[in-house]
């Protein structure tokens, strides 16, 4: 519980006599009472002088070992620590040189690169290096075109290979996307990047404004609403046919549109009907249905991804912005937040936390500092992550439980920000423009 | 063509004309004892006209200065009116104008003239959108449909709002325009919950216009939370002229 205490111990320093009331053990899925494991991943070889190799070898090494990095599971052996010779292929791995200080490491990744009649060809190892007289923990081998895009992705899916291996089963999530909002090219579009912020590209070139993306639980689909037509409008987009798919028009305000986990069903808040309430429909817009029936705005849903029984949304019902629960026909609302201005909910993988945005003081004027939090759904007890660090707002967990990432105002600009879901390791992953709202994928 | 006409009054030109010889005349001693020889009187001074325009280009919409001036006159016209023998008008024609200064005296007539060039502004590039509303109507509308403010977080109308919400319904009711009312917020709040609260902003501001009068039919409503700010200062005064319904004629 090393870590927990040390967030803990954050806390204290910065808490006022409310946020002390709070018991902040909130188990978030890292390190779950146990010391990370520390890993070397060795630069892997090239097996040949063929001039292809260098460029791509640069680029699995460096993707292979931020892979690793930012997993949240493991403590990484920096490099400039690692024997001189390092190996290829087992017969060349020397068991001591790395069980012993300055490694001192408990398992290493290696391997070799080669191009074999112009198909990338990887060949990597995991080797548990304390275990002599059994090291081996896995071997993989993966084939590819030539190319830096593909050297890529190997190391993301060896990677992952590791992480799901010593990390308790859970997928790694080097291949994961992220949707977002970015208007560097003057509007605000629909974009999508790798879950580390490589491979930034633009999705929809409405000219328009666009907002709220979120990603269908099979990856096929981006619904977001839209300017368009007027409107907003939730707008649909189909990945796998590259082109827009009908949805419904509807009256009013559309927008905040969210996947139940089964995929069969949209909610979204519309003021078709007056003021804006929560709507649930399927997913090409048919027979919405309303579920709630409070003035003062209804919005932003989230489907619980572990049962789709419950929805986390915000209602502006007793004057500022509050988190609220509810069945998802509507029945059993209970309200989460108690003070100050909250939004943007977003659940965990495993159906018991929600992440969210909050100003705990809010008032005329300029108001107090805008922070992630995450809460725990049962017990109503929450931790939070960013301290006095900009304004912060939609938090969107990854699949992986370990992670949330999140847009931040810092220095004026709206950048998207990545972190471990305990608050430590935050990172900008987008620097173009200025960047919003981003909603990871299921897997 | 407009011509700024300014009619002097005669009399008064003739009676200072003739003050003027009177004056003179007395001027003169009485003539001594003298020989008979008749010294021709010197022939009256001819009179000058001058005038200018400035700038003497403008585009339409625009004024410019006319000046003139003369001597020696007893009767100034300005493209046919009569004005005083020296003077400057602020004109605004719609179309290039020549303003031609005559001055008439006893010593003859002088004239002269000045060209105020009027040039059209340039004309935007048509695109496939809604017919380009005449420059008139939308200077009434800027002029007479003023935007509604609101406090933070709030949609209801304020008491310091009823006015303009009456007068702004007076001013549409007179015509027969569709409008769109669009509802705003600060820069402070999230996204989303913005998109709700301007729309909230713009149907408060639209029951307040139909119950002042103005027919539903012609009203529709649209919310651009903050993502359309006037400005974007992190200042009371700039948060809140963001707070707002502002309102746009749709053909």
């Amino acid at each position: 519980m090393k870590r927990t205490a040390i967030v803990l111990a954050a806390l204290m320093l910065f808490a006022s006599a409310e946020l002390c009331a709070q018991d902040a053990q909130i188990n978030t899925g890292i390190n779950k009472g146990q010391d990370r494991v520390r890993l070397a991943a060795a630069d892997f070889k090239s097996l040949s002088n063929d001039a292809v190799l260098p460029p791509l070898l640069q680029t699995f090494n460096t993707t292979l070992f931020s892979d690793l990095d930012n997993a949240g599971i493991f403590d990484m052996v920096s490099k400039s620590f690692y024997p001189l010779e390092q190996p290829g292929s087992p017969n060349e791995m020397k068991l001591d040189a790395w069980n012993v200080p300055p490694p001192n490491t408990a398992m290493v990744a290696f391997g070799n690169l080669n191009v074999q009649g112009g198909e990338l060809v990887v060949a990597g190892w995991l080797f548990d290096v304390k275990n002599s007289s059994s090291p081996l923990v896995m071997g993989k081998q993966y084939k590819g075109e030539a190319t830096d895009a593909s050297a890529r992705s190997i190391a993301h899916k060896f990677a992952d290979e590791i992480i799901q291996r010593l990390g308790g089963g859970i997928a790694g999530i080097a291949e994961s996307q992220i949707v977002f909002i970015s208007n560097r090219t003057g509007n605000k579009e629909v974009w999508m990047m790798d879950y580390d912020g490589a491979n930034q590209r633009q999705i929809t070139t409405l000219g328009s404004i666009s907002l709220s993306p979120r990603i269908s639980p099979d990856g096929s689909r981006i619904a977001f609403s839209s300017y368009a037509h007027g409107g907003p409008h939730i707008t649909m987009y189909s990945l796998e046919l590259n082109r827009f798919v009908s949805f419904p028009r509807f009256e009013g305000t559309n927008n905040s549109p969210a996947w139940s986990p089964d995929g069969t069903k949209l909610a979204f808040s519309s003021s078709m009907r007056g003021s804006s309430e929560i709507f649930i429909s399927d997913i090409s817009g048919n027979n919405p249905k309303r579920v709630t029936a409070f003035t003062g705005g209804n919005l932003s849903p989230a489907f619980n991804p572990k049962t789709g029984a419950q929805i986390a949304f915000v209602s502006g019902r007793t004057g500022l912005p509050q988190i609220y629960l509810m069945d998802a026909d509507g029945t059993n609302t209970e309200r989460l937040t108690d003070t100050g201005y909250a939004v943007s909910p977003s659940w965990s993988p495993n159906g018991q936390y929600l992440t969210f945005a909050w100003r705990r003081k809010y008032g005329p004027g300029v108001p107090g500092s805008q922070d992630i939090y995450v809460m725990d759904a049962a017990s109503r007890k929450w931790v939070q992550l960013t301290f006095d660090s900009g304004v912060n707002d939609f938090p969107c967990w990854s699949p992986d439980g370990r992670h949330i990432v999140f847009e931040s105002i810092r220095d004026g600009r709206a950048q998207i920000w990545t972190m471990l879901a305990d608050g430590t390791q935050q990172k900008a992953l987008t620097t173009a423009g200025q960047n919003f709202q981003p909603n990871w994928s299921f897997k | 063509m407009k011509i700024s006409n300014f009619i002097r009054d005669h009399n008064v030109v003739l009676t200072a004309a003739l003050a003027v010889v009177i004056i003179a005349g007395c001027g003169k001693k009485p003539e001594p004892a003298k020989p008979q020889t008749e010294v021709p009187k010197p022939p009256p001074a001819a009179p000058t006209a001058s005038i200018s325009v400035s700038p003497n280009s403008i585009e339409r919409g625009q004024s410019a200065e006319v000046r003139w001036s003369t001597t020696n006159a007893t009767s100034v016209s300005l493209n046919g009116g009569y004005v005083s023998g020296s003077g400057s008008q602020t004109v605004s024609p719609n179309d290039s104008t020549t303003y031609n200064l005559t001055a008439k005296g006893d010593g003859g007539t002088a004239t002269d003239s000045a060209r105020l060039t009027v040039t059209s502004t340039p004309q935007q590039v048509q695109q496939s959108k809604p017919p380009v509303i005449s420059e008139t109507d939308a200077q009434w509308f800027a002029r007479n449909v003023k935007d509604i403010y609101f406090d933070y977080d709030k949609y209801d109308v304020r008491d310091d709002a009823k006015a303009t919400i009456a007068a702004d319904a007076a001013a549409l009711i007179q015509k027969n325009w569709n409008i769109q009312i669009q509802g705003h917020c600060d820069e402070r709040g999230s996204t989303e919950y913005n998109l709700t609260l301007g729309d909230e902003r713009a149907v408060a501001t639209r029951d307040a216009l139909i119950a002042a009068g103005v027919p539903a039919n012609r009203l529709s409503v649209i919310s651009y939370g903050k993502e359309k700010p006037v400005c974007t200062e992190s200042t009371e005064e700039c948060w809140q002229r963001n707070r707002r319904a502002h309102f746009e004629i749709k053909k």
